[in-house]
């Protein structure tokens, strides 16, 4: 073992894991919180804590870890470059470690331009892959990465982002395998609506041999509503959303929507099981956390290993 | 090149509010180029502060100069003259050359510009940002497009899940410079070096370590020498 991760353990076990997220308050109330990790922490072996996402000014994660963590949960830190140069990140990481986090995700992070400041200056002094390859030479060469060595280094399970479904296409696995070069543990992909597309990327990445490196979680996120998923198609960046989903919703009753939702994202989750690679589900139920044991259940993923 | 473009008049006319008698300065060089600050837009902005002040009845006299270069002494050193007879400046050179004037001249200079980027002419009218200056020229290794200048988030390893049909996910009108090098690469048959893993950028040539300097010791060596010979 590389860390004291409970992902880790879960996925050296051989069980497949399961992750999800909970957005900070745009506040400081700290019950926000404790009642979106309550609603989902014994369906998960961590929970992600998101860093301004959207660009948008939220508690910060590693403060949404510590509440997480102090509730004896297992607290996944979310990091952006965007907003942050490598003194910063390298030293927020020192202390999310010295207040009991382990895992973390190396993200480069939306640009400013999407969220409620855009007048910032987008920081982006290292790359996502960079700050992998930081942690991983912080966690295991003990050394910052301007070259000093680190007394008591922080040992971070070091997870990234992949996005099958961004272009070029052909890039995809590549750039998974520049993560996986510069050292990253486990990955959570983009969500999946496309699902033919992410069995060809990851057919790709077991022929490259790249599942046997790093641990890949396919990302699920239900659709709440028809309007929730001609949302995502026309304005999130890099979603993939193919007419059969759109069809899908519309085909229900308004108020039966939700439900179709659920059940899509279960089934989905059913036919990933059984794609080779695949380690584990990341579920992004976007303001609909309450969801999440519904859909793991469903996954027939319940209860979670005790590792 | 360096490329400007003209400020707002009204932001221009507030500077020399308080003047009667000021110099409008242009220079030759870039700011000709992309039709911001050459000799053409001194007569255009001279004339448009002339007739600002008679509408607001008041008495103003613009003096009207291009120099060949503005962000060098010894060009600027041509306007001893004319500067001597105004109360302020109005230079419409880039950043650089607004501060040799105001560098050799104790009387106040105004921007007529905002100095945006260094860029190319893409079309007729449409320049676009193309370098940094980040002291430390990766194109060698990036097909000849730039990273640190075309992508939003200066990623050296590839682009993010942002990239849509080769569209930045800042904006459609933005081409994804990791598409446009992935495309390049491809078109080289190099692909294969995408995959070499590019080290995190030391800033420091690109500003990280202060305000930048180069000095040509052989140049300035060379003009000290000329000037003990004469």
């Amino acid at each position: 073992m590389k860390t004291e991760s409970r992902l880790e353990k879960v996925l050296a076990s051989g069980q497949l894991a399961v992750t999800s997220e909970v957005g900070p308050p745009r506040g400081c109330n700290v019950d926000i919180v404790k009642e979106k990790a309550n609603l989902i922490k014994d369906y998960v072996d961590g929970i992600n804590i998101t860093d301004n996402q959207t660009a948008m000014v939220r508690m910060s994660s590693i403060a949404g870890g510590t509440i997480i963590k102090q509730m004896g949960l297992d607290p996944i830190i979310q990091m952006v470059s965007r907003d942050r140069n490598r003194l910063a990140m390298q030293s927020d990481i020192l202390g999310a470690y010295a207040l009991g986090m382990n895992t973390m995700l190396c993200l480069s992070g939306d640009h400013p331009q999407f969220g409620d400041h855009p007048m910032a200056k987008p920081v982006y002094d290292i790359d996502s892959i960079n700050m992998i390859k930081m942690v991983k030479d912080m966690r295991d060469e003990g050394k910052f990465q301007g070259g000093a060595d680190i007394t008591e280094p922080p040992k971070m399970f070091i997870g990234a982002a992949a996005n099958p479904f961004a272009d070029p296409f052909e890039l995809r696995v590549m750039r998974l395998a520049k993560k996986v070069a510069a050292g990253v543990d486990f990955i959570q992909t983009q969500c999946i609506f496309n699902t033919d597309k992410f069995e060809t990327w990851m057919k790709q990445v077991v022929d490259r041999g790249l599942d046997q490196k790093v641990a890949i979680l396919a990302g699920i996120t239900p659709m709440k509503s028809l309007g929730m998923a001609k949302y995502m198609k026309s304005k999130v960046p890099g979603m993939d959303i193919p007419d059969e989903v759109i069809d899908r919703l519309a085909g229900v009753a308004k108020e039966k929507q939700a439900e179709e939702g659920i059940k899509m994202a279960i089934e989905q989750m059913q036919r990933l099981k059984e794609c080779k690679g695949v380690k584990g589900f990341h579920i992004m139920a976007i303001e609909w956390e309450q969801k999440v044991p519904e859909l793991v259940k469903g996954a027939g993923l319940y209860p979670r290993p005790q590792v | 090149m360096i490329t400007a473009e003209q400020k707002p008049l009204q932001e221009i006319f507030g500077y020399i509010a308080p003047y009667e008698k000021i110099l409008v300065v242009g220079c030759n060089e870039c700011v000709t180029v992309c039709a911001a600050g050459g000799r053409k837009e001194v007569g255009l902005l001279s004339s448009a502060l002339r007739l600002h002040s008679v509408k607001a009845g008041k008495k103003l006299e613009v003096l009207e100069h291009t120099l060949e270069r503005q962000c060098d002494p010894e060009y600027v050193d041509q306007l001893k003259e004319l500067a001597g007879q105004v109360d302020a400046i109005v230079s419409l050179a880039c950043g650089c050359g607004i501060q040799t004037v105001a560098a050799q001249y104790a009387i106040p200079v105004f921007p007529g510009v905002n100095t945006k980027f260094m860029g190319a002419s893409e079309s007729q009218g449409i320049w676009a940002e193309r370098c940094m200056g980040c002291g430390d020229c990766m194109l060698g290794v990036t097909g000849g497009i730039c990273p640190v200048a075309r992508c939003s988030k200066s990623l050296m390893n590839g682009p993010c899940g942002g990239n849509s049909s080769g569209k930045c996910e800042i904006s459609e009108d933005v081409d994804c410079a990791w598409q446009l090098i992935w495309n390049r690469l491809v078109e080289l048959g190099i692909q294969d070096r995408y995959e070499e893993l590019v080290a995190a950028k030391d800033w420091r040539p690109a500003g990280g370590g202060g305000p930048r300097k180069i000095i040509r010791e052989d140049l300035a060596a060379s003009k000290i020498i000329t000037e003990d010979m004469a």
